[in-house]
């Protein structure tokens, strides 16, 4: 076992490394709680969405565009394809099994997986984010602005989501179409296009995860593969249907991960994923509804 | 001849795989009116509010309100033509708040009844930043109630709105309900089980039997009608 000597400034640093991949995980997890929460689909696709967004913002760039003036234009991009999916795949299993969904999340993930080997090819990219990657002297230790900057942009779209869902007419009714739908539409909610927006705004939170990872990870066909696993885990974590539990879940995912990687010798630095996994397991046995999750309770 | 009924339902018959839940039923409720739809278990009462507002498609016949046929509207602008209503087990939005809720009910909001004065109206103000699944039963159906009310209706349904009240409870919603008619200036339906309530509220009454109607008229006439007795107290032996 090799002995790592320990300074504060460097843990420090793990930290912030951490929490940035950590914001990560937590934005694909809050995309896939969104879907959950209003559709009840699990979306395997998730990961490749957001590639696929990623990729999109690279080609701007590539026609001379800078990060931050393609960053909107994606999103909206993002935006649109989300209600398109929601509108034509998945509309026809809007209330058959949640497994028939599921599977058909697979399939997309499979065809938009193909689709950018055949555009975009399969070899890696160099990425190039919105962050500086220099380092600030914050009391001994040097901390990357790109991971500041990672964290920030998800505390930034977790309190532009709260606001939304809280105190907009759309907001409400969105929440409204995923408890009730046919109470929703007796009060004039088109409960479809609620389903869809939900689908466009997990769009939008997943391509987000994509540019703020892909200038880490190199930008290639399965870049989200490993961390949409990750992103599944931190959900679970934070039990399934909470936001606020997908991002304290990322968050928290990530600093263990990088944690364990860093300090742990030789198990952390191979092991680190399956050890994380067994910790979550661990939780899920003692709170089966994850750290924020409901239990459901059936009225019998 | 009376003018032209708020609603109308029109010879309308609808099926469940081989059982007949409404047989040609027809039934009219006049602006201003509060009218009671009644029957034994399973006499289609439910069906009835399912295909006026639009959750449910009739197999023939037709449903007009204010004249205009419904079947063409969707259930999700069902609440804009003017038509509200309240569910047996209420159905409100667990994991909202009580105002939330009753702000949802405002979605498709034509009239003039703010959320907050609904709220205050139908008495609920103590517990509108509760979540609504934990509130008991009486009060969750004053937030359904509101919830109604806040769309502005011009005709609202309320499947059994003393169901599972006691009898206290029932005597205040007969006062309440006379109250709300005026106040809000609303046509009422209402399927309820409790007679009492129905018999001293309504102005008429349809009686339903087998998804059939088989009787019309004020409450006096229906309680002396020989098929209403028939159906509810069985063939006399």
């Amino acid at each position: 076992m090799i002995v790592v000597a320990f300074t504060w400034a460097e843990f420090a640093e793990q930290v912030a490394a951490g929490l940035a991949s950590g914001a990560v995980y937590a934005s694909l997890a809050l995309a896939l709680v969104l879907i959950f929460r209003t559709t009840g689909a699990i979306n395997f696709a998730q990961g490749e969405m957001a590639t696929f967004t990623t990729f999109i913002a690279w080609s701007l760039m590539n026609h001379g565009l800078g990060f931050w003036a393609a960053f909107p234009i994606v999103l909206v991009i993002a935006f649109v394809g989300g209600i398109g999916i929601e509108r034509t795949l998945m509309r026809p299993f809007e209330r058959g099994p949640v497994v028939s969904a599921a599977i058909v999340t697979l399939g997309l993930a499979l065809v938009l997986n193909g689709l950018m080997s055949v555009i975009w090819g399969g070899a890696d990219r160099t990425f190039n984010g919105g962050f500086s990657t220099r380092t600030v002297k914050i009391a001994g230790a040097h901390i990357s602005i790109q991971y500041i900057g990672m964290v920030a942009v998800l505390f930034v779209l977790v309190a532009l989501l709260a606001v939304f869902f809280r105190f907009t007419k759309v907001g409400l009714a969105l929440r409204a179409a995923s408890l009730n739908p046919d109470s929703s539409r007796l009060v004039g909610i088109r409960v479809g296009w609620m389903f869809a927006l939900g689908w466009g705004l997990a769009a939008v939170v997943g391509a987000i995860a994509g540019l703020m990872i892909a200038p880490i990870e190199s930008l290639g066909p399965d870049m989200m593969q490993v961390i949409l696993l990750y992103a599944f885990a931190a959900a679970v974590l934070g039990g399934l249907d909470s936001p606020v539990g997908a991002v304290v879940g990322g968050l928290l995912l990530g600093l263990v991960i990088t944690l364990l990687g860093r300090y742990v010798g030789y198990v952390g630095q191979t092991l680190k994923l399956p050890v994380a996994l067994l910790l979550i397991l661990a939780l899920l046995v003692v709170r089966p509804g994850g750290l924020f999750g409901r239990v459901a309770a059936r009225r019998v | 001849m009376r003018a032209v009924p708020l609603l109308e339902v029109d010879d309308v018959s609808k099926r469940f795989g081989g059982i007949v839940a409404l047989d040609g039923i027809s039934l009219d409720v006049g602006a201003g009116e509060i009218v009671g739809l009644i029957g034994p278990n399973g006499a289609g009462k439910t069906t009835a509010f399912n295909v006026i507002t639009r959750l449910s498609a009739p197999d023939s016949g037709d449903v007009r309100f204010d004249g205009e046929s419904l079947l063409r509207t969707r259930p999700n602008a069902v609440v804009r033509r003017g038509i509200a209503r309240t569910f047996q087990n209420v159905e409100l939005f667990r994991g909202l708040t009580v105002a939330e809720n009753v702000r949802v009910g405002a979605h498709a909001r034509r009239g003039e009844h703010s959320v907050d004065d609904v709220i205050y109206y139908v008495g609920i103000s103590s517990v509108r930043h509760r979540l609504a699944d934990g509130l008991p039963y009486g009060t969750q159906k004053r937030v359904e109630l509101a919830r109604a009310l806040a769309s502005s209706p011009r005709l609202i349904l309320l499947d059994e709105p003393a169901g599972g009240l006691n009898h206290e409870e029932v005597e205040d919603l007969g006062a309440f309900l006379r109250r709300f008619r005026t106040d809000f200036d609303v046509t009422i339906l209402l399927v309820e089980h409790h007679m009492g309530l129905v018999m001293g509220l309504a102005d008429r009454v349809h009686v339903l039997d087998f998804g059939r109607k088989i009787a019309e008229g004020t409450p006096r006439e229906v309680q002396a009608d020989p098929a209403v007795i028939q159906a509810y107290l069985g063939t006399a032996a």
